[in-house]
Parts: structure tokens; C-alpha cells; sequence
């Protein structure tokens, strides 16, 4: 398998992640609906394309925008964007439409910006590339689907330079849907204590996270993307056997990892996956989590993986993310795992470089 | 009059989301696509379909839009004579 470096980052968050720093001012919510922390989109984008953009286009193209800066790269030879549920405000916008005028007087903007692969087409169109656009949608695996992609890119040697990413925006109608299904908290929990909630469901976030992969380690690197895998379905029973598979086959043992990623979100009923390998093979390792400061979405992996990335490159571990207290060490492998209400489960492990 | 080329103004603000044009920077007779404001094809498409759902009037030639369509007082003179609502 060919190397793949992350060579530039992005991220559009809850958290203060436009700005220089490294989780120095978080930001906590009362809510259980976490906003993001909008940038000035002026300075991205013109007005005039502006004006169609719903928020998750807004803020896919200044993420990317940020992470080709931070790889001193101008245009990627490949565009890669995962979403759970694409453009979802003009998704509604759209079919509310429908409804409320009776199936007639229809308007075009709503229904040609509501696609999921809005936000891939708009960094293109911005960036004048007409190089490989793919959009993945694959609820809490559409962040992974895409970096494994690009791996295969770089072992095709199809591209050297890949912009991928996650985006997903909030809906007031679907947040409202799963508030009333149990998937956002019934109380307002407040993000600082997520974890020790104790009770079903989560609280929802949004956001837009790219990274610039390259065949080719720079000066800037964060990190070496050693593997990715993904998985629909997997039993409590079988998660520790197949991290020890996954970490077997990138020649790693459990010993070799230095910092583990979670994605705890706090709902009582899905999250004793983490707590099995907090409480077993991981139990003498660094752990730490990241929804807490971004929310839940689809592709709030992609916040983790810009977590770990960070961590890597900066050598720091935040306090506020640590889920326990280990002591300090080089955080060389990192190996991060995510699942949404127990299916689409991702294992990756980054690697300093 | 007055009040309908008012009213249009406001309306092409918000549904072509011109959020940094004023009601002020629309004069009656700027033209609305090309040099003036700058509108496009999407555009047209969106106030064909203001023009049927607010005023009751269905545009079937799309070269008709063209004239109608070329400042707020020609739309304004057209729906005065032509609107069913």
C-alpha cells in the first residue's frame, strides 16, 4: 500500500477551529443542538455564488478552502466528500414546498442545491477543478468511505493530492424528528457533562472537516493514514477480536497504540461499545473523546480524525477531551473508532510522521 | 403603482437572497439582469413562478419573461394588467 500523509487541515465546528489555537477556548452549549461557530464566509465566498449556498455548502467550501491552504496546495487532483444527509436545509426548503403549495409553484434553487453532492460540486466549481468529484453517503461511515477511496487513488497512482471531507448541516425539521424519536437527549444535558448523562439519545451537532491527503510527506504533515476499515454491522462480543485483527494486519499489537479516539456521544444504550475497550484492551492507554465539543452527526469522525491529527502534529492532548488520565508519552499510533447506535463502525489508525 | 414596485423589491431580495442588496440600491427602471443586479437563468425561473403563485399570471413563452422580466417598472406596469390575484 502507498503512503498517504495528511498534509493540510480544515475544520468549520462548534469549537473555535477557523481560528489559530488548539482547543485553548472551548466552547460549551446548554443545548442539545450545537451550532457551528459560523467564520466570516465573505472572505471565502463571493456574494454572487453566495447567495444560493445553504450552510452546509458554505461550510464545506471554506474547510476545504483552509485545508488546501494549510498544504500549500491550489487545486487537488481528486475531490471526495462524504455526508450522512447532504444539503439538508434546502432538502426541507424543498419539500416543504411540495406540500404547502399543493405539488405547484416548485423553485429551482431549493431543488438543485438539496443534492448531496452540492458541496463537492461548489469546492469544484470554486476551484475551477474538473478533476475525480465523488460524494459518499454512507450515514456514520460517508467520512471513512471517502478515505478509503483516496487510498486507493494514491495505489492506482491516480492522484498525489486529494481533498476529502465531511460535511453535514442541521435541519430544524429532522433535528425535531429525532428529538421526538430519542435520538437528540429529551433533557437539556449541556455538552460539558455528555458522557455522564446516563440517558438515551445525544445531542447534535453540524460541521464541515477536509484534509489534504498526499502521496508525498511535506514539512507540514500531521500524520501517515495507515489503514481504514469500516463495517455495517458489528456485536460487542466481536469489536475487541477485530481491532486486534485490524491492528494484526498493519503489523501493530494493542501495546503499539498510544492514544485512542472515541466517539462517545453520550447516549447511555450505544455507547458501552467504547466503554468495552475503554475497560479492556485499552484500559492502560490514553483515551479520548470529541462529541462532547462537536456534537453528533454523520460525519462527526471527521472531527475526531482532525482531532487526532492535531494531536499528533502538536504532541498536546487538550484536557477537556481526555476521557482518563495517563501519563504523558509521544503519541505515535493513534487509533480511532466510531460507531452510530451501534452499526457503521470505523477503525483507523494515523501514525506520526 | 408605488407600492407594487415596492413590493416587488422586497421580494426579489428575499426569495433570489440578495442579502447585500438594499430596497434603496433597486431602482424602477435598473435593469434586473445583465449590468444591473446581475440576475441569471435560475433567476428568471424563480420569478416566472413569483409571478404565477403571488399574481396569478402563467408566463408559457419564456421569451415573453425576456421583456417582462427587464426592470421592477415594467413588471410592475405587466402585472398591474395582467394579474388574476
Amino acid at each position: 500500500m502507498k503512503n498517504c500523509y495528511i498534509n493540510g487541515l480544515g475544520c468549520v465546528s462548534a469549537q473555535k477551529t477557523t481560528e489559530s489555537g488548539f482547543l485553548d477556548d472551548i466552547v460549551f452549549y446548554d443545548t442539545n443542538i450545537l451550532p457551528v461557530i459560523n467564520p466570516n464566509y465573505k472572505e471565502y465566498i463571493p456574494p454572487a455564488a453566495a447567495r444560493r449556498m445553504a450552510k452546509g455548502v458554505k461550510m464545506g467550501v471554506v474547510a476545504s478552502s483552509l485545508a488546501l491552504k494549510d498544504a500549500h496546495v491550489e487545486v487537488p487532483d481528486a475531490i471526495i466528500t462524504g455526508t450522512g444527509m447532504g444539503c439538508l436545509q434546502d432538502s426541507e426548503k424543498f419539500v416543504s414546498a411540495i406540500i404547502d403549495n399543493d405539488e405547484e409553484f416548485l423553485t429551482p434553487t431549493s431543488f438543485i442545491q438539496s443534492t448531496h453532492n452540492t458541496v463537492g460540486a461548489q469546492i469544484a466549481l470554486g476551484l475551477q477543478c474538473k478533476a475525480y468529484n465523488f460524494t459518499y453517503v454512507h450515514s456514520a461511515i460517508s467520512f471513512e468511505s471517502c478515505l478509503i477511496d483516496a487510498q486507493m487513488k494514491f495505489n492506482e497512482d491516480e492522484a498525489s493530492t486529494i481533498l476529502v471531507g465531511g460535511v453535514d448541516e442541521h435541519g430544524k425539521h429532522t433535528n425535531d424528528l429525532h428529538r421526538l424519536i430519542g435520538h437528540i437527549k429529551k433533557e437539556e444535558v449541556g455538552s460539558a457533562d455528555l458522557i455522564h448523562s446516563n440517558t438515551d439519545g445525544s445531542i447534535f451537532g453540524e460541521g464541515a472537516i477536509f484534509c489534504t491527503l498526499s502521496d508525498e510527506k511535506t514539512e507540514h504533515s500531521y500524520a501517515k493514514l495507515v489503514d481504514v476499515e469500516i463495517y455495517s454491522q458489528l456485536s460487542e462480543e466481536n469489536l475487541e477480536s477485530r481491532i486486534k485483527t485490524f491492528l494484526e494486519a498493519n503489523k501493530l499489537s494493542i501495546d503499539d497504540i498510544d492514544l485512542v479516539v472515541l466517539g462517545n456521544n453520550g447516549d447511555v444504550t450505544f455507547d458501552s461499545y467504547y466503554k468495552t475497550i475503554e475497560e479492556g484492551l485499552f484500559k492502560k492507554t490514553q483515551q479520548v473523546y470529541y462529541k462532547h465539543l462537536s456534537g453528533e452527526f454523520n460525519t462527526a469522525s471527521a472531527f475526531g480524525f482532525w482531532l487526532a491529527s492535531k494531536i499528533i502534529k502538536e504532541q498536546e492532548i487538550p484536557t477537556l477531551v481526555k476521557i482518563n488520565d495517563q501519563p504523558k508519552k509521544t503519541y505515535k499510533n493513534v487509533l480511532l473508532y466510531n460507531q452510530y447506535r451501534g452499526e457503521n463502525h470505523s477503525l483507523v489508525v494515523l501514525q506520526s510522521c | 403603482m408605488e407600492g407594487l414596485k415596492l413590493e416587488l423589491k422586497e421580494k426579489i431580495i428575499e426569495q433570489l437572497n440578495l442579502e447585500d442588496v438594499s430596497i434603496e440600491e433597486i431602482g424602477d427602471d435598473d435593469p434586473l439582469f445583465g449590468d444591473g443586479l446581475g440576475l441569471d437563468s435560475i433567476d428568471a425561473l424563480e420569478l416566472i413562478v413569483m409571478l404565477d403563485k403571488d399574481y396569478g399570471i402563467k408566463l408559457t413563452d419564456p421569451k415573453e419573461g425576456k421583456k417582462i422580466f427587464e426592470s421592477v417598472a415594467i413588471m410592475a406596469t405587466y402585472i398591474t394588467a395582467n394579474r388574476t390575484k
